[in-house]
């Protein structure tokens, strides 16, 4: 396995008027090639930041960051949180390139995708004109638009939200990236469409042998293509492990919670969608604990340790599956057999 | 595109056809009897009889607007035998104050206006999208801040105010600018006399301008800069030099295309208070002239060349936007 991106004890802190807010604090990670690691998490859990972190898409001076994250690439390694404008800027489009949430607006107006994708393909490769027009055509036929020779010189209105997503892809991948960030690529989609997305952008990764990091709160959407989970919460991860962990032996109180907020045909018809009750803590004022100890039912059970003081660690409880809970494991083990995808919907 | 050129172009031209016959309804209900304005305070009776004679003012409405109307097409004579006269097409009328074809006295007077309105909207344009766009690029630092302060003095000092500063202190007081008693000279006669007789008006009227495109260049460039597109072209690893000029300033100073023709069409009318106070013989103190005069002949002319002005900008901006933005290029 050929390592890609190594994410090192990150933090990332957006300094405000009121106070710190700790958006991402403290997460590892790696992704290696020809893998779909996920982050699953809710709204203000961190994980879109994470990802655009990746690319150094903030604004770098209003953001503080900590920790590392090294983009391995051919040259070596480069680490995006020490390294300069001109250092981060390469990298871009060649090394790591993102597709967004909203394919409606990702793309520019005012410019054909025929331009868009060339200037894409020109400011890494450097090739002429109708040199990076023929590699346009041959990107948008791979991503699966029909006619692109015609449609290369249309302008992004004159997509559908499906295809302008293709054309994002086909934007990203130009310049042959190792690393495709996928910041929630099938949100803004319906249904259907984002059934195909998903398998080209499966498709495409067996073609090219990329490592995807896939950003998404959808688990319908991870048990598809993911192999790896990370379970975002507060800025922290919960629980780590393989799709079939996650979905079948879920340790983290949290995990549960998700996993039995998935609406299913295949339900057991009490009627009712079951939520988890309450609000995610403010970002500025985390608690002392366990971020999520004020929402969790098991908070109660715990012997030994106190959730409202003590924060708990990402600990490894069973070969390659991390939790970060208080509980004991053996009580962690039974409610997650409870909680566990029903098969066939997860 | 050219079918949608020619819709425009019927439209508009109806539109100014409507805008003829309301004008023209509008000084016909004015307590004035236009003939016995033709001759002062010493007019006898049967002299104006004869002007009404002469100017067509004793046929019926309808048929005075058809022969207005037509005069801009195709000229028009007044009176018969010796007193006969022609007032060439495009004809819009004969001031009997000045003695004049109306139409002349356009043509003396737009001159004037046109490079007033010009050169004022070419320094407008330089230093609002520049400040702007500087503005936003340096947000929250001492430009931004100073560029603040500029645009809080430009909108609201009065043109009247600037106008009058400027002439006491860059003139009067300290002489940087000379003083100029020749009178309008032509760019291509003299240039250089030109852009001294020009330059004061030209920053009267560019100053509170200025003022507005400044703020509104930044914080377009900024919401602009929040955009998706934007994000995406950060991602493919572009220089910060073609984000800003290809992607951001391209999305964002599209729609000042719109704003700064309507406000050079305003402009075209007749700047009054600029003219008014350099004492330029446009187009704008030639109306408030004409007002004061009661000379009805040349205001009917000017309030109709400024609607005429505004619509065909009005078309000129349109079709402008449509090559800027495909999204509203149409069949």
């Amino acid at each position: 396995m050929t390592r890609l991106l190594d994410i090192n004890d990150l933090h990332v802190t957006f300094p405000t008027e009121d106070g710190d807010v700790r958006a991402v604090d403290g997460i590892s990670l790696t992704l290696d090639a020809g893998e779909t690691v996920a982050i699953v998490g809710e709204s203000g859990s961190g994980k879109t930041v994470t990802s655009l972190s990746v690319l150094g898409l903030h604004n770098r001076k209003r953001t503080r960051l900590n920790g590392e994250i090294l983009v391995h690439t051919e040259a070596g390694a480069v680490d995006v949180v020490s390294c300069n404008d001109e250092e981060l800027r390469k990298l871009r489009g060649s090394a790591v390139a993102m597709i967004f949430q909203d394919p409606m607006s990702s793309l520019h107006p005012y410019y054909s995708i025929g331009n868009q994708l060339a200037e894409a393909y020109r400011v890494v490769s450097k090739a002429s004109k109708s040199d990076a027009l023929k590699r346009c055509v041959e990107m948008l036929d791979l991503v699966g638009i029909p006619e692109p020779q015609k449609r290369v010189k249309e302008y992004p209105h004159q997509f559908s939200g499906g295809m302008r997503q293709r054309v994002m892809i086909a934007m990203a991948l130009i310049n042959n990236p190792r690393i495709l960030i996928a910041d929630e690529p099938t949100t803004a989609l319906d249904v259907t469409v984002q059934a195909q997305i998903l398998s080209l952008l499966k498709e495409l990764q067996r073609e090219f042998n990329m490592g995807i990091l896939l950003i998404t709160h959808d688990l319908g959407v991870v048990a598809e293509v993911a192999d790896r989970v990370n379970v975002m919460y507060a800025g922290k991860v919960v629980e780590r492990g393989s799709v079939d962990d996650i979905y079948y032996r879920p340790l983290a109180p949290y995990t549960m919670g998700l996993l039995s907020s998935i609406p299913s045909v295949y339900g057991k018809g009490t009627g009712r969608l079951s939520a988890i009750p309450g609000q995610p803590p403010s970002l500025i004022s985390l608690p002392e604990g366990c971020s999520f100890a004020s929402r969790c039912s098991f908070a109660s059970q715990v012997v030994g340790a106190s959730c409202a003081t003590d924060a708990p660690h990402l600990i490894e409880d069973e070969p390659g599956h991390f939790a970060r809970c208080h509980l004991a494991l053996a009580d962690r083990r039974t409610a997650g057999a409870k909680f566990a995808a029903k098969g066939g919907n997860a | 595109m050219i079918s949608y050129i020619a819709r425009r172009l019927l439209y508009a031209a109806v539109i100014l056809l409507l805008v003829s016959m309301a004008v023209y309804a509008i000084f016909q209900f004015l307590p004035f009897d236009p003939a016995a304005l033709t001759c002062g305070k010493n007019c006898r009776p049967n002299l104006i009889a004869a002007n009404r004679v002469r100017l067509g003012f004793d046929k019926p409405v309808w048929e005075q607007y058809w022969l207005f109307l037509s005069g801009i097409f195709v000229g028009r004579d007044y009176g018969v035998g010796s007193a006969a006269f022609t007032c060439p097409a495009p004809s819009l009328g004969y001031s009997f104050r000045q003695n004049a074809c109306v139409t002349d006295l356009i043509k003396q007077a737009l001159p004037v206006t046109l490079s007033l309105a010009i050169g004022a909207l070419i320094l407008w344009l330089i230093v609002g999208i520049g400040l702007g766009i500087l503005a936003a690029r340096f947000k929250d630092s001492p430009i931004d801040t100073g560029s603040t302060v500029f645009v809080l003095i430009g909108t609201s000092l009065p043109t009247f105010v600037t106008g009058l500063l400027l002439l006491i202190y860059l003139t009067l007081k300290n002489n940087i600018i000379p003083l100029n008693f020749d009178g309008y000279i032509s760019i291509f006669d003299n240039p250089a006399k030109f852009f001294i007789y020009f330059l004061l008006p030209w920053i009267t009227l560019a100053f509170s301008f200025s003022a507005i495109y400044t703020r509104y260049t930044r914080s377009a460039v900024i919401e602009t800069s929040g955009e998706d597109y934007i994000r995406t072209a950060w991602a493919k690893g572009l220089k910060p030099k073609v984000v800003l000029r290809k992607h951001t300033l391209r999305a964002a100073l599209a729609p000042l295309t719109t704003m700064a023709g309507l406000d050079f069409a305003g402009l075209l009318g007749g700047a009054i208070l600029t003219e008014t106070i350099f004492d330029l013989p446009g187009l704008g103190r030639m109306s408030l002239k004409a007002v004061n005069d009661f000379d009805l002949p040349v205001v009917l002319a000017t309030t109709l060349l400024a609607a005429a002005i505004v619509v065909i900008m009005n078309l000129v901006v349109d079709l402008l936007y449509a090559v800027l933005d495909p999204r509203v290029r149409v069949g």
